[in-house]
């Protein structure tokens, strides 16, 4: 992919070692506002490394990622801002609770009334009533809502998700699926990581197939989930 | 107020509510305290030496080894459920990041260090009296020299397999200055000698604090950034 005019989010040749295993090997990616991309691929592939990378927990061993064409840098808080991360793990204090969890992420994004902000994101992922509950209380489902509670707090404009419907039940995924749709709609450039594309469908405006760190697809969705699942494997096999 | 001591006091206000909803290093350390004098008090013979001259040294090896306990959990709190992530991807300078953390172990160094110090008197009963605001003002100038250094070697250990075990071994080494010259300004103002003997010592605690504060600020971003 080209770096694109107008990219909120850019990669550049990424390339990331852990000693002499290269996970990522010259990888491109631009996205535009409202582009949702599906990253999928098998277990190694890369895919979490290359979020890492995105979302500036992992420096790349070669080439950049600019956010709104900023190099996505240490002392860059701005570019900081605009990015909103769901990980593997909720990003929680298991001795605090939801709301005190909430507020404390508000606080460090600087958010006016931070209690209030808190309040209002786990609401809108139905856990208005387990405010004062403790994370290692709540059921693995229950916890990804509150992961995700957390990532789109500071309202984000590049939201990066891996596996995002890990743990969610039939309801709570379709709720996230039409959270993000949203999230699209208003203009945010949405990664999500996943195994089971079926799950982003929808959701997805592009489709890239990592595979030994490089990309072996990256196109448009196209409309034929069915012909898709079984190019798809024959990418994986090859 | 700046923003980034806002921030700072943001992280290490979330650092303490931690620590008492917990209560695991506190109380280990307090336990820990209460049994190195309780050991020390039945090793020594009162007869061979003098509570007032081993004193400065017991004391401080206390204080010493009870901290190190709150710095050795002071980032492995931040390994639950991957919690430093989140603290690296919000828009909080890593300097702020590292005052925050260093205010939180100071905060609890002194916790430490005021509940030693009445159990100190009991178990030694030295006469602290007039020395008193002596100590406490040594207690803080080493304290935050020390402190420093284990916060920063607390964020560098804690990815590796042992960190509980690692923290002391690279953290020793760099305290000796800061306890040595506690120690014997200790010394000194329990015996109620004259300040102009304890210049060079105060000078030594002065400038450890400034170098270590300022560069384990600057260092910490390389630690924490992988």
């Amino acid at each position: 992919m080209l770096p694109a005019e107008g990219a909120l989010l850019e990669a550049i040749k990424i390339e990331r070692s852990f000693g002499a295993r290269r996970v990522l090997r010259g990888v491109d990616l631009s996205l535009a506002p409202g582009q949702v991309l599906a990253v999928l691929g098998s277990n190694g592939a890369g895919k979490t490394t290359l979020l890492r990378v995105l979302a500036g927990l992992m420096r790349p061993s070669a080439g950049e990622v600019r956010v709104r064409g900023r190099p996505l840098g240490r002392d860059d808080l701005e570019a900081r801002r605009a990015i909103g991360f769901l990980s593997h793990q909720s990003l929680l204090y298991d001795d605090l609770s939801l709301i005190e969890n909430l507020t404390f992420a508000a606080r460090l994004y600087g958010l006016a009334s931070p209690d209030q902000v808190a309040r209002r994101c786990l609401e809108e992922a139905g856990l208005g009533a387990r405010l004062a509950d403790r994370p290692r209380s709540l059921s693995r489902g229950l916890q990804q809502r509150a992961a995700i509670a957390r990532a789109v707090l500071h309202e984000p404009a590049i939201l990066l998700l891996d596996e995002p419907f890990t743990g969610l039940d039939a309801v709570a995924s379709d709720h996230l699926r039409g959270l993000l749709r949203a999230e699209a709609m208003r203009g945010r450039a949405l990664v999500v990581v996943t195994h089971l594309f079926a799950e982003v469908w929808d959701l997805a405006t592009r489709v890239g197939v990592l595979a030994g760190g490089r990309w072996v697809l990256d196109a448009s969705r196209p409309d034929d989930a069915v012909a898709f699942a079984a190019h798809y494997l024959e990418l994986l096999r090859a | 107020m700046p923003e980034a001591f806002r921030l700072a006091l943001a992280v290490a206000a979330k650092d303490l509510r931690l620590e008492l909803r917990s209560k695991t290093s506190l109380l280990s350390a307090m336990v820990f305290a209460a049994l190195v004098l309780v050991v020390f008090n039945f090793a020594r013979d009162p007869t061979a030496i003098a509570a007032q001259d081993l004193a400065p040294s017991i004391l401080w090896v206390t204080f010493a080894f009870s901290s190190m306990i709150g710095l050795n959990r002071a980032f492995i709190v931040e390994r639950e459920n991957a919690a430093f992530d989140g603290l690296l991807l919000a828009p909080v300078p890593r300097g702020a990041l590292y005052l925050g953390k260093y205010l939180g172990n100071l905060a609890f160094a002194a916790v430490v260090e005021a509940v030693t110090l009445p159990l100190f008197v009991l178990f030694f009963n030295v006469d602290f009296g007039h020395a008193l605001p002596g100590i406490v003002g040594v207690a803080a100038l080493a304290t935050a020299g020390f402190v420093a250094v284990g916060t920063l070697f607390s964020a560098m250990v804690v990815r590796t397999r042992f960190a509980e075990l690692m923290l002391p071994v690279v953290l020793l080494p760099f305290m000796v200055p800061p306890l040595m010259a506690a120690a014997q300004l200790t010394s000194r103002l329990l015996a109620g000698r004259p300040l102009s003997e304890m210049i060079g010592w105060l000078r030594l605690l002065g400038l450890y604090d400034i170098a270590f504060i300022t560069l384990c600020t600057m260092v910490f971003p390389a630690i924490v950034d992988e």
